[in-house]
């Protein structure tokens, strides 16, 4: 027979070979389909979130230059985002100046003055009973919807936009621009930052592959016994092999089926999920073109490769499969030579973090894959060897002893299905030494003290003189500190200014140090960065000039007479850190100011934390004021964006390799079951207590898990340490984050065995010695 | 007539639909052996599997001893299986992982006994089975009668008072077959252990004291005419 | 005693008959490579006609004993059922008598099955035995008992396959 004729009789038994046949077929199309689907949705990621910027981009309103006078397509745009929950809105006041001016991407035209168009997602949040604070918020009556053009964040993107004719330029929070869009020039990644993409990319793919290697073997047993028959009636060595390759092609070729099945669904699905804030539409997942070709040679090759190398050892007789009987010692030289030699391609990047070279990547990807290799080649050595050690002792419980002999008997397919979580925790531990390692650089201090004040609420104009009041009567409000502010300078028309801050004396004194105060009085700050500008400002007689101009902007500068008697404060830390300097009012003493449309309101808002909705009853009244206002909720720290992302992106992959790892072990569990079923019902039937039993299964996958997981740490945290030192970042080790990506295994062979004992129960029953 | 160890009345049992059992009886002494007869699919099987407590019958009730089995708890039930009942099945019963040793003593391992105490027990057992130069080998390099002896070695070493056997030699030629008869009934005479024998063929049932034959579900006694 | 009962069981089943009718129902249902001669059917029956199992029920003219009529007696019958309900003993090549048992039973709406059980236990009855005493014996005794044993196994075998068939049988036979 030739080789093409081998493999086609391998694929007619993989499809025609009866009902075990189709199950081990089904079983590893299954398994691969998954891992396919995986990595297809791994390659689209890339375009994924290329394509959300891109969009970002195509809507963005910031603009290097503002542009001075309204044009025929200019647009004034004010920034309405605002948070309801926990859940971001990004939301836009827009007013069209002229007739020609092109819509945000998404609309066809611009909502009229109380109208606004809003995205599918806001406008199911809208329709929330529990969202009457946020139809408050946003007031105008709903005539459109944003196409997905205009959703950056994906179909879940809570987004409007509202007309409005309020709109003034001049005002801080509103600026012209000729159109929605800008090209943005693609910041490349800081060194470290794709030090930190790669990892993930690679600690999330090794584990799939492995996954892929194991679920070829599926079924593996049966496979063998098929193959002695075929050298009964005449088959030789090499065509069984043959046979094999081309029943595991078929497996494979049909996972390509169901993994491509599996990913379009998936990307159905994926569109209607947020995980973790992100949300991506369908259309996006778009794997590259090359990728997916790759991904469609690669997987079946590498399933006849696992093939042929599975079967290195087995001799298929005619009468029986012979493993070459008892297999050799696994060689300890040649497994550890992978991870050290992981480590030497490492090696030479040490330190290059730091003076902002760059990392080569294939180097990085090479040492780094070669290092999580070893641990599937050390893994089956370690559980061998240490599982030879165990069960001699006297009163081991039974179950212990029936695992650590089943063990001990075949450790290489136990090791085998651990592999993949070793390699995806080891990869997870060394990503998160390397993330704690680098937070802090990328995470600011924000020095916001959260203790005296938890919102922060800022509103210029004229609504600005009754936030105070408004937000006073707020429910979930405990008291607020309102300090209103505007520039002031001894010109109209100058460089040089300081600032005036009106506020009750309370509140005064909340960035000052006062000596007294009644309402009426007047301070200035010494100490501060323009001592002596705001002398010569404070001294009698002054004539000041409110919100002056400058360079290029335009300001009202509205003139203002000093009143006398200004006395010395001196300054201390505002809850928001922003260090005071200028002169300090009283509002009697300031009333022109207060009225002349030109001040800046900022009330720090203490709420009362058991009101839940506190938050979104101080946003709401705060756009009652103005839709324009800024309210922020004070944090003592801030991600970096970037960071975040790439963290939220490591989240995400990992709870889907751990998943699909566990539906491995899973299956794996169950065949095994499924082949000793008559074993276990006499056992029953002798009186073995179901408990022993499941113990005895428990402890078949604990105890490699355990194996392979120590491993995994020592590996990761190993990584961890080599690439904390190529970001030349002071090497710390979090255990307790260690331990929570260990117990996360752990807990995947906890549900494994979980879900493996109804069936395991089922089994014990005498049913099964009943099937002769 | 001395009472009997083990009783059933009144069994049925139904499978899907079609009664394995339909109104079987059965009652054996101490010390009995009694072969269960009939053709396949007669629910021979069955109605061991009733008998020793591991399928509970649909209907009619089943006493070991005075007590009865239906009133016991799955629990309570596995304990008796655990001290008083030894099993032999056809084959696929040696846990292949443990030697022969090892699987001999793991009913008393589950009595409690240590592992060093269980397999000292085990030894003479496997003296006696005639099995004990493979002692530290598995079930898998060991010939079907050796194996099957390993588990009649098993089913005896917690000295049972009834032995179930469920087709002992069904994969076994007639001279092993026959070895393993005599030295299982010998040893239950010995031990004055009752045997439940579920066969098909006449020559294992001959090595019994007596026989039912289980047609369709329901026994019949054939008394030899003594 | 075989050709006795069985001419009784068949008198009893198709009623008072001749001589020659009896051989020619014998032959057809029993005698297939052995047919009846005449002189054992009517010495057969004169037989039975001395103990009181049949009685002569008419004679045809012309006389002589071809020309005899015989009808079963109440004490033939008695004598049928009890034949019937006794094993044989077992020994080899039973087969031949066990069947025509059988088919008498049929016959005469008797039990088949049980006839075939009562068999069935006297042949384990006999097994066991042999067991035993293979068990204590000599080699020589072994191998004497193994012989007969596979014998004896061999004549279960078709009464269990008998038994199994037996509704079948029972539609021939009385087709």
């Amino acid at each position: 027979m030739t080789l093409l004729q081998d493999l086609r009789m391998g694929l007619a038994f993989a499809f025609r070979g009866g009902k075990e046949g189709w199950t081990r077929t089904l079983l590893t199309a299954v398994g691969v389909g998954l891992g396919v689907a995986l990595l297809l949705l791994t390659t689209a990621i890339p375009a994924a979130l290329q394509a959300r910027d891109q969009r970002g981009n195509d809507r963005s309103d910031l603009q290097p230059q503002q542009l001075k006078h309204a044009t025929a397509t200019s647009i004034l745009v004010g920034n309405g985002d605002t948070t309801f929950g926990d859940d971001d809105i990004h939301g836009r006041l827009v007013r069209p100046e002229g007739a020609k001016a092109t819509p945000p991407p998404g609309l066809d035209r611009y909502p009229r003055p109380g109208e606004m168009a809003v995205s599918p997602a806001l406008a199911d949040r809208l329709n929330d009973k529990d969202a009457g604070l946020l139809r408050d918020r946003l007031p105008y009556k709903i005539t459109a919807t944003i196409g997905d053009a205009g959703l950056a964040g994906g179909p879940a993107e809570l987004a409007y936009y509202a007309g409005s004719d309020d709109l003034r330029y001049g005002t801080d929070s509103v600026h012209r621009i000729g159109g929605f869009g800008h090209d943005a020039v693609p910041g490349s990644l800081d060194p470290v930052l794709l030090l930190l993409v790669l990892i993930v990319f690679v600690a999330l793919l090794m584990p799939v592959a492995v996954f892929v290697a194991a679920a070829v073997r599926f079924g593996g047993e049966r496979r063998d016994r098929r193959l002695a028959a075929l050298r009964l009636v005449g088959a030789d060595a090499a065509m069984t092999r043959r046979i094999a390759a081309g029943e595991a092609a078929a497996g494979a070729l049909l996972g390509l089926v169901f993994g491509t099945g599996f990913f379009l669904v998936g990307r159905q699905v994926a569109g209607g999920l947020t995980v973790l804030n992100v949300s991506v539409f369908p259309a996006d997942l778009n794997p590259a073109p090359w990728l997916a070709a790759l991904v469609a040679v690669a997987v079946p090759a590498a399933a006849v490769a696992v093939t042929l190398f599975a079967l290195r050892n087995v001799v298929i007789e005619p009468l029986g499969v012979v493993r070459t009987a008892k297999p050799k010692r696994r060689r300890l030289w040649w497994r550890v030579l992978l991870p050290l030699a992981g480590l030497a391609a490492l090696f030479p990047l040490i330190g290059k973090g730091d003076d902002g070279g760059d990392f080569n990547a294939y180097q990085v990807t090479t040492g780094v894959v070669l290092l999580l290799t070893g641990i599937t080649a050390l893994l089956p050595w370690l559980v061998e060897a240490v599982v030879a050690r165990l069960g001699r002792g006297n009163r081991a419980p039974v179950s212990w002893q029936l695992a650590v002999r089943r063990l001990q008997l075949n450790s290489g397919s136990a090791a085998r299905l651990v592999n993949g979580i070793a390699v995806a925790v080891a990869g997870a531990v060394a990503l998160q030494m390397l993330f704690t390692g680098v937070e802090d650089d990328y995470t600011r201090q924000t020095g916001q003290d959260t203790e005296q004040a938890q919102m922060w609420v800022r509103a210029s104009g004229a609504g600005g003189a009754h936030l105070d009041e408004r937000l006073a009567d707020t429910e979930g409000v405990r008291g607020t500190i309102t300090l209103n502010r505007v520039s002031i300078a001894l010109k109209a028309r100058t460089e040089k200014s300081t600032t005036l801050t009106v506020g009750t004396c309370k509140a005064l004194r909340e960035v000052a140090n006062l000596p007294s105060c009644t309402d009426g009085d007047i301070f200035y700050i010494s100490g501060g960065y323009s001592d002596k500008y705001t002398k010569r400002i404070t001294a009698p007689g002054s004539r000041v000039y409110l919100d002056p101009s400058y360079e290029f902007d335009k300001g009202k500068a509205v003139p203002w007479q000093m009143p006398r008697g200004a006395r010395t404060a001196t300054k201390k830390h505002a809850p928001n850190d922003m260090a005071r300097e200028g002169v300090l009012a009283t509002p009697a003493a300031a009333r022109a100011p207060l009225a002349s449309g030109t001040i800046t309101a900022e009330a720090y808002v203490r709420t009362d934390p058991a009101v839940s909705d506190a938050a979104d009853q101080v946003r709401t009244a705060a756009a009652a004021v103005d839709p324009l206002t800024t309210v922020m909720t004070l944090n003592s720290t801030e991600e970096s964006n970037q960071f975040a992302g790439i963290r939220t992106g490591l989240l995400v992959g990992a709870v889907c390799v751990l998943l699909l790892i566990g539906a491995s072990l899973l299956v794996g569990q169950l065949e095994q079951l499924r082949e000793r079923r008559k074993l276990l019902s006499s056992l029953v039937a002798f009186g073995t207590k179901r408990s022993t039993l499941s113990l005895s299964v428990l402890w078949q996958t604990a105890i490699p898990v355990a194996l392979g997981l120590t491993l995994a740490t020592g590996t990761g945290v190993a990584l961890g340490a080599v690439l904390l030192k190529m970001a030349a970042t002071p090497v710390t080790v979090d255990w307790p984050a260690i331990l929570t990506m260990a117990a996360a295994g752990g807990a995947v062979v906890a549900a494994v065995t979980l879900l493996s004992l109804p069936p395991l129960i089922r089994m014990m029953r005498a049913e099964g010695l009943r099937t002769e | 007539m001395t009472t009997s160890l083990l009783t059933a009345t009144g069994l049925r049992k139904i499978y899907s639909g079609t009664p394995a059992l339909d109104g079987a009886d059965f009652a054996i002494r101490a010390g009995e052996t009694v072969a269960v007869m009939g053709p396949s699919g007669s629910g021979k099987s069955t109605l061991l599997h009733c008998l020793a407590g591991i399928v509970p019958p649909d209907e009619g009730t089943i006493t070991y001893e005075g007590r009865e089995l239906s009133a016991m708890s799955d629990g309570e039930r596995s304990a008796l299986r655990r001290s008083r009942f030894g099993f032999v099945f056809q084959f696929g019963q040696l846990v292949p992982e443990l030697t022969c040793v090892e699987n001999v003593a793991l009913p008393l391992r589950l009595t409690g006994l240590g592992r060093r105490e269980a397999e000292r027990a085990a030894r003479p057992w496997l003296e006696r089975l005639e099995v004990d130069d493979v002692a530290h080998h598995r079930p898998g390099e060991i010939s079907g009668g050796q194996g099957q002896r390993v588990a009649v070695a098993r089913a005896l070493a917690t000295t049972p008072r009834v032995i179930f056997a469920d087709e002992p030699t069904g994969a076994l030629d007639s001279l092993n077959g026959e070895r393993v008869m005599e030295l299982l009934t010998a040893a239950a005479r010995e031990t004055s252990a009752a045997v439940v024998l579920v066969t098909h063929e006449a020559r294992v049932a001959a090595y019994a004291d007596r026989e039912i034959v289980v047609r369709d579900g329901r026994t019949r006694s054939l008394e030899p005419a003594s | 005693m075989t050709i006795g009962h069985t001419l009784l069981g068949l008198l009893e089943e198709a009623g008072p008959r001749h001589g020659y009718d009896l051989k020619r129902a014998f032959d057809q249902r029993f005698g297939h490579d052995r047919p009846l001669h005449y002189g054992q059917v009517y010495s057969t029956m004169s037989r039975l006609l001395k103990n009181g199992l049949v009685e002569v029920d008419g004679i045809e003219a012309g006389g002589g004993p071809e020309r005899k009529r015989y009808a079963i007696t109440d004490a033939g019958i008695t004598d049928v059922a009890g034949w019937l309900t006794t094993p044989e003993k077992p020994e080899p090549y039973l087969s031949s008598t066990l069947y025509t048992k059988v088919v008498l039973a049929l016959l005469t709406g008797r039990d088949a099955a049980e006839l075939l059980d009562t068999q069935r236990a006297e042949h384990l009855r006999l097994m066991r035995e042999l067991t035993k005493r293979k068990r204590s014996g000599e080699l020589a005794d072994q191998l004497i008992c193994d012989h007969a044993l596979f014998h004896l196994e061999a004549d279960l075998r078709w009464l269990e396959l008998t038994t199994a068939r037996l509704d079948k049988l029972a539609a021939e036979v009385r087709a």
